[in-house]
């Protein structure tokens, strides 16, 4: 018998057992994040994100609307649920932020420092256009199945390897993804944490990324959510867009696969 | 003058219900920065929303309105077709309008 | 429940890997171990305090990391567990219990040794993070037991305080593979603080066992 734990998309919901005053706080707290639905600022960076993709750039004057993330150049509309994935031109898995920083090289003639750039916004001020990007793309595959391929070699083994280090225990702390991830009905404080090890826990938790957090102001990614674990597991910093970055990133978004795609999202 | 806002603005029976979506820091001027200086308040101090030049909502905000505020709201009236538009004003005098079509 | 990961989607991958011609076959687990490591230090950046000698793992870290979210046979935990028991060192003085005013605070903090904490910054056990531990405190997390009655449980005894201090100084000398961080054996907190949870958690006056 399955433990149906309910995971909707946008509400990450566990009612603690025990304490009638536990229940009503997460009670509470789910009540506030079912209000939080309505008027996500997400849909700001997906209009400035637009604009960026449309905006000729760079010192080759282009825009990035020859960018193939996938289906073809300038195809945005379901790309995201079929990333990451293996590209002939770049010879790499890519997710969606390498690839566009691909894009912004190749198409834009810009520099990669130049691409990458405020890669994270900082909540005040210094914006990222490539968080901006990532708003605008995800929304264009919202609805759609999480469809990404496992054929290539270099998908598969970047499947393996992203297994492999989703139970890799390093740092001061001995903490792995699986410390956290690897069990049914558990939080940390009080923000449930979804069970990456079981369909429903990856289809739930990798369908809402992007997402508006709150208590960062910004629209993050799967790569700020996997580089903010890292620092927080206590390892060094993880480099943005590197393989282990990717390879987790097949690894949880393959097993996401036959969910409808739901973000951006809201996060507290 | 800020990023634009998102405007919903629809229908529903007698009532026009308008969501907007604002884009502003927000500041409410007791934040420190990483060196320990107190980040300067700017914020949200006006907003006003018009339908055939009557004020359908006048709002004086303080610094409790969360950064990217929301706004949602209803008024007896409005038509498909009409519009309603939006106006903000900081404590540093910049502005913003916008305006939606009623759905 | 099952909890394996996805051993379907892999197997199926690696069918689909053998069958097209020209393809490497797929690496055997030594193989991939060794490319997850490369993998692993072409991808992470020396920062703050943490430097790229986190990535490398001890024995038991190893060891925990290859049973990939498994319960280790017996023997094999048997030897983790004495392996870990070994490194515990108690208080030269003998007093195990502190403060539990401070245990209380250490409890309570989350920061230390990640890369974006400042130098010299508080380091604390971040108990609440995983545990219950008070009864005011009602944000707690579950990914480890509730601590709220400690001293009812444990009894006030020497072997309660012996038993409590070596836990926290290193979780795995009684649990292999235990998701609690070697507070003592890793050098995140020091006598001190370990003798001031052990308080939070034993003395009759903590909140802990009000």
């Amino acid at each position: 018998m399955k433990a149906v734990l309910g995971c909707v998309a946008l509400l990450a919901m566990g009612i603690a057992p025990a304490l009638a005053a536990q229940s009503s706080t997460t009670d509470e707290i789910a009540k506030y994040r079912a209000a939080l639905q309505d008027g996500n600022p997400a849909e700001l960076w997906e209009a400035r994100g637009e604009g960026i993709w449309k905006a000729p750039r760079g010192p080759k004057r282009a825009s990035l609307e020859r960018c193939d993330l996938g289906l073809g150049p300038g195809v945005v509309k379901g790309a995201y649920a079929r990333l990451p994935r293996y590209f002939a031109d770049a010879d790499r898995v890519q997710d969606l932020e390498s690839r566009l920083v691909w894009c912004m090289t190749t198409l834009q003639g810009l520099t990669a420092a130049e691409a990458l750039k405020n890669r994270f916004g900082n909540g005040s001020g210094a914006r990222s256009d490539l968080e901006a990007l990532a708003a605008y793309v995800s929304s264009e595959s919202q609805g759609a199945k999480m469809d990404v391929p496992l054929a290539h070699p270099k998908e598969i083994e970047a499947y393996r390897i992203g297994e492999k280090l989703f139970y890799y225990r390093g740092g001061t702390h001995d903490f792995a993804c699986a410390t956290c991830h690897g069990e049914e009905g558990k939080r940390i404080r009080l923000q449930d944490l979804p069970d990456l090890t079981t369909p429903e826990g990856a289809r739930a938790a990798y369908t809402t990324w992007p997402a508006y957090r709150v208590s960062q102001g910004e629209v993050r990614t799967f790569e700020w959510r996997l580089y903010d674990c890292f620092r927080q597991q206590r390892f060094p910093e993880l480099v943005f867009g590197s393989d282990a970055a990717i390879a987790l990133t097949v690894f949880l978004a393959r097993n996401a696969n036959g969910a409808p795609f739901a973000a951006p999202a809201i996060k507290r | 003058m800020g990023d634009p806002m998102k405007i919903r603005a629809a229908l529903m029976g007698d009532e026009t219900e308008v969501k907007v979506l604002m884009s502003h820091e927000m500041e409410t001027g007791q934040r420190k920065d990483g060196k320990g200086q107190l980040i300067p308040a700017w914020f949200i101090q006006n907003v006003t929303v018009t339908w055939k030049d009557k004020t359908v909502l006048a709002a004086q905000w303080g610094t409790a309105v969360s950064k990217n505020p929301f706004l949602s709201f209803r008024f007896k009236g409005g038509a498909k077709g009409d519009k309603v538009t939006v106006t903000w004003v900081d404590n540093r005098g910049d502005r913003r309008t916008d305006e939606a079509t009623i759905a | 429940m099952n909890r394996r990961t996805f051993p379907a989607n892999a197997a199926a991958a690696i069918l689909v890997a053998a069958l097209v011609p020209g393809c490497a076959t797929t690496p055997g687990d030594d193989e991939l171990a060794a490319r997850t490591t490369r993998v692993l230090h072409d991808s992470f950046e020396a920062a703050g305090e943490a430097g790229l000698e986190r990535l490398d793992q001890d024995e038991t870290q190893r060891s925990c990391s290859a049973a990939a979210g498994k319960p280790l046979p017996r023997d094999a935990a048997a030897k983790i567990e004495a392996a870990n028991l070994a490194t515990v060192r108690y208080p030269a003085d003998g007093k195990l219990v502190g403060d539990w005013k401070n245990g209380e605070k250490i409890a309570q903090e989350g920061r230390g040794r990640q890369f974006s904490d400042e130098p010299g910054g508080p380091v604390g056990g971040n108990c609440y993070a995983c545990h219950q531990v008070s009864k005011s405190e009602l944000a707690y997390g579950t990914i480890g037991p509730s601590l709220y009655r400690y001293l009812e449980r444990r009894g006030n005894t020497v072997e309660a305080q012996r038993y409590t201090y070596a836990k926290i100084y290193n979780s795995e000398a009684f649990a292999a593979c235990s998701n609690m961080p070697r507070f003592g054996y890793k050098g995140i907190l020091s006598e001190q603080q370990i003798r001031d949870v052990t308080a939070l958690l034993l003395d009759p006056a903590s909140p802990v066992n009000q």
